[in-house]
């Protein structure tokens, strides 16, 4: 079938504002929902379902909460994984000190807790802005990860702040295996991103985009800047904390506070830079892409070294995989800012033409 | 709407006594006028008489030194910007202030955010409250968009443009707030004849039709004198003239401000 | 002498020499962000790609002074091409963006420079041990590195040539120009391009004797990379536009570390040199947003 509107109207205003008007949308997205909650968990293999597609989902949202941010709302963020930390910490002490707390609450409790940390470094954005923000971020980045380590009560006084993460069940089902922590956590991240495309194209959304693009012009039809910005970064963090929440608990099981470094949280802006700013499609292709490379680069760069003689050692691998990093950041800067979502875009409209050249 | 709307009433925004100033900069002088209920007012004057500034001083972007601004009986000297927002007070800019990033449509959209009543919460899951309240206001952008003749660009991102049209859907913007008193800084700038009529054409229906009271800052003389109901003359931070067109027109400090004349 | 007092002494000098270094690293960001607008992230990549090559060649058996010209060159070399290749298609967009594509070049450097030279930690000497002074010690009890003193001096020295070049010189009154307004610059017939590849160059150089000062005091490895974030808290504190603010805010940034982490650190669990800096910078951020020696810009519109 080809991907065209012809024939397909919109005679009210409420058809026009669905989530996916177009038709071929819809099903594409279906297709999608039932590959990842039917097809994968029945025909993955382990290794794929715990190492590659939960992480994959897991940083997604993470992604997803940044672009918030930093996408829609504009404040760039470099305390990504700070947030992240404070919902994996969090979720512990809560499944740790309230007995029999349904770990969903758990997971919901630590990304607001990760939300009120969110607040408390948004507040210097209402004063400041642009890259003084960024480092103001890196505050949070630094001091979340001090306090982690040394307020011994938080990693429930374990050695070295390292913390494992609790057996826990839903409605009586164990998580245990690989395929139930991958649907427990595509369910959550399906639900989120929902909420966020959702939130994207309502009033919430569009005053995000009103202060990124003009915050005078926002203020004088009305916006509240200081409540936008704040509002902002506390959902951002929440989806931050629910990431971290899902990274200690679906994805490592056993995580230390290094873990959630600022490696970390610039891994997550490559993925939103790359992925596309400002797209909720984006922080998926994002997060694919860096989630992917290093894999593809191990699959390819040994034969290549064997055929061409050259002895490319592991370290070379990690090396060239930082320079293809960086690369492609500046790469995607100057040629598409909107990352790979945009490109996904125009190849679309290049289809509704297809096959006429006009 | 009834024609009993263009009747100019009682003054609905008092300026008295306005100084402002940057550093040593004195951008505004003692400056005193009022604006009357439905009236077309103009602000006009040189380069860097500080109309815009008495614009920015008006609906709370800039916080004057001294004197007051009362807006339909209330006074105040500074207030955060958003407040002039909620009492009422729109506003276009003089180099378009328009959300770039987003199509004419969300631009629009925008100037509703005062109306709408849902939570953010509401609006994630998309149900109930928040769709009835975004299909309401979609409904009454609709209208501004008829207007304004812009349907034909709805989707577009505003970024796209010419200039002209940006012009308009800034102006569609300040509209979809409903405000009661509407700041128009340099509407028609820049515009050939044609589409500065257009533009003439719609202030004119916006203050006809809506009864909304219009403050504007305009160069084109013709078209101030056209439009306006009384005007206002600045030079170099103060009121030099106040008055009808004709008034104004036959005014020497007028005239010696906009010829020169040899000190 | 000795006692509490002298201690106290102690620290805050130690500190305030700390703080050069941090002044040293802030230094290169200034010029860049002076002439091109750019906040460049990538310095401490650079910082850690000169001492590296530095190291990398002394150990390979090239003379002191010729590795020093060779690293200027490559430095220098990196920084026209940085200009040309990252910053130069980006011209005119916003300082958010730029500022994160020099994010993606330090993550490149970082990768580029452990690709040639390997990812193995070297020792740097270059002739100044970092031991206390004993006649400083004998005569006020304060224990002071001398290689402390001596990274002072050079940084002295340093700031007072770019001070000369910047107030005496033809490009530093053209680099000046540009810093005020580009478009006015370009009016007036001072050729950007050119300008803006000689202040990379310069940050080159600067980024050369900082990676040597830093490398030699803590080795060449990858952690260099973090005297990045070191500078950045500094920046805030003096303000991005000015040489001094970058000299006084480390100066602050180095004794205000040292004293909190000496005299608040044992009541918190220690370890706090990591935030504190970014604490105190913010804090200064919300009464002041320019930075001390920052120009206060008026929105217009």
């Amino acid at each position: 079938m080809l991907y065209r509107e012809a024939g397909q109207f919109r005679a009210t205003y409420a058809e026009d504002q669905q989530i996916f008007p177009l038709r071929q949308d819809r099903i594409g997205i279906a297709a999608v929902l039932v590959l990842a909650f039917v097809v994968i968990p029945l025909a993955g293999n382990q290794y794929w379902l715990s190492a590659i597609l939960t992480p994959f989902l897991i940083f997604a949202l993470a992604a997803l909460g940044l672009n918030i941010l930093t996408g829609y709302a504009g404040q760039l963020s470099l305390g990504t994984a700070a947030f992240m930390a404070v919902g994996a910490f969090a979720t512990y002490n809560f499944v740790l000190r309230v007995p029999g707390i349904p770990i969903l609450a758990a997971f919901a409790l630590a990304g607001i807790c990760a939300a009120l940390v969110g607040i408390a470094f948004g507040l210097p954005s209402l004063r400041i802005k642009g890259f003084y923000l960024a480092v103001a971020t890196l505050a949070a980045q630094f001091f979340v990860l001090w306090a982690i380590q040394r307020i011994g009560w938080i990693t429930n006084y374990s050695a070295s702040g390292v913390i494992t993460a609790q057996n826990y069940s839903i409605l009586g089902i164990p998580i245990e295996t690989p395929v139930s922590k991958y649907v427990l956590t595509l369910s959550i991240v399906t639900v989120l991103a929902l909420l966020a495309k959702n939130l994207a194209r309502s009033e919430t959304g569009r005053a995000f985009m009103a202060v990124r693009d003009m915050d005078v012009a926002a203020s004088v039809i009305g916006i509240p800047l200081m409540r936008t910005k704040l509002l902002a970064f506390a959902i951002s963090s929440f989806y931050c904390g629910v990431a971290g929440a899902l990274y200690a608990y679906t994805y490592l099981g056993t995580v230390e506070p290094e873990a959630f470094n600022l490696d970390l949280s610039f891994r997550i802006l490559f993925m939103i830079i790359i992925g596309g700013v400002g797209s909720v499609l984006g922080s998926f292709l994002g997060a694919a892409f860096i989630v992917l490379l290093p894999i593809v680069l191990n699959y390819v760069v040994p034969p290549i070294s064997e055929a061409t003689g050259i002895e490319i050692s592991h370290a070379i691998i990690s090396n060239l995989e930082l320079m293809v990093f960086g690369g492609l950041i500046i790469f995607f800067l100057i040629v598409e800012p909107h990352g790979l979502a945009r490109l996904w875009q125009i190849g679309k409209e290049k289809l509704r033409l297809w096959p006429f050249p006009h | 709407m009834s024609a009993t709307a263009r009747t100019v009433g009682l003054p609905i925004l008092v300026v008295e006594g306005v100084s402002l100033a940057f550093g040593g900069v004195k951008a505004l002088q003692g400056v005193s006028f009022d604006v009357r209920e439905h009236e077309i007012r103009a602000i006009i004057g040189p380069n860097g008489a500080g109309k815009s500034s008495m614009l920015n001083v008006i609906n709370g972007v800039y916080h004057p030194q001294e004197g007051t601004i009362t807006f339909r009986g209330v006074s105040r000297r500074g207030m955060v910007v958003h407040e002039a927002a909620a009492q009422g007070i729109g506003r276009t800019f003089q180099n378009i202030a328009l959300f770039r990033g987003m199509t004419v449509l969300d631009n629009i959209m925008t100037g509703r955010n005062l109306k709408i009543r849902s939570t953010f919460l509401e609006q994630a899951v998309w149900l109930g409250r928040a769709r009835r309240e975004e299909l309401a206001h979609r409904r009454k952008v609709e209208e501004i968009i008829d207007f304004l003749e812009i349907q034909h660009i709805r989707k577009t991102p505003v970024g796209r443009l010419p200039y002209g049209l940006q012009k308009r859907v800034e102006l569609a913007r300040a509209l979809a707030m409903e405000p009661e008193l509407l700041l128009l800084d340099e509407p028609m700038a820049g515009m050939n004849l044609e589409e500065k009529q257009d533009m003439c054409r719609f202030v004119l229906d916006v203050n006809e039709q809506f009864g909304t009271t219009i403050v504007l800052i305009e160069h084109d003389m013709g078209v101030v004198m056209d439009i306006s109901d009384r005007v206002v003359v600045l030079d170099y931070g103060r009121k030099i003239a106040d008055g009808t067109p004709e008034e104004v027109r036959a005014n020497q400090a007028v005239i010696d401000a906009y010829l020169g004349v040899a000190h | 002498m000795g006692g509490p007092v002298s201690f106290f002494f102690e620290v805050l000098f130690s500190g305030l020499l700390a703080g050069v270094m941090y002044s040293l690293v802030a230094l290169g960001f200034v010029l860049i962000y002076k002439a091109s607008g750019v906040f460049n992230f990538a310095q401490g990549a650079m910082v850690f790609f000169a001492a590296l090559t530095f190291v990398s060649l002394v150990e390979r058996g090239v003379n002191f002074w010729l590795a020093m010209a060779i690293t200027l060159a490559v430095m220098i070399v990196l920084g026209v091409l940085t200009e040309r290749v990252v910053l130069r298609p980006l011209i005119n967009q916003p300082q958010i963006t730029l500022f994160m594509a020099t994010i993606g070049l330090a993550f490149f450097l970082e990768g580029l420079s452990q690709g040639i030279w390997g990812s193995q930690p070297h020792g740097l000497d270059i002739g100044i041990r970092d031991e206390p002074m004993e006649w400083l010690a004998e005569r006020t009890g304060m224990f002071l590195s001398q290689f402390d003193l001596f990274a002072a001096a050079i940084a002295a020295v340093l700031v007072t040539v770019l001070a000369l070049f910047f107030q005496r010189t033809r490009i530093g009154r053209a680099l000046r120009a540009v810093a005020d307004d580009h478009q006015a610059a370009l009016a007036v017939g001072i050729p950007l391009k050119q300008i803006w590849a000689i202040v990379w160059a310069v940050a080159g150089f600067v980024a050369l004797v900082a990676g040597l000062l830093w490398g030699a005091r803590t080795g060449v490895q990858f952690a260099l990379t973090f005297v990045a974030l070191k500078a950045l808290p500094v920046l805030i504190l003096g303000g991005f536009e000015s040489i001094a603010g970058a000299i006084v805010g480390g100066l602050i940034i180095g004794a205000s570390e040292k004293l909190a982490e000496v005299y608040l650190g044992p009541y918190v669990g220690g370890g706090i040199e990591s935030w504190f800096p970014y604490v105190l910078a913010l804090a200064f951020l919300l009464i002041r947003p320019e930075g001390l020696f920052g120009e206060k810009h008026i929105d217009r519109v």
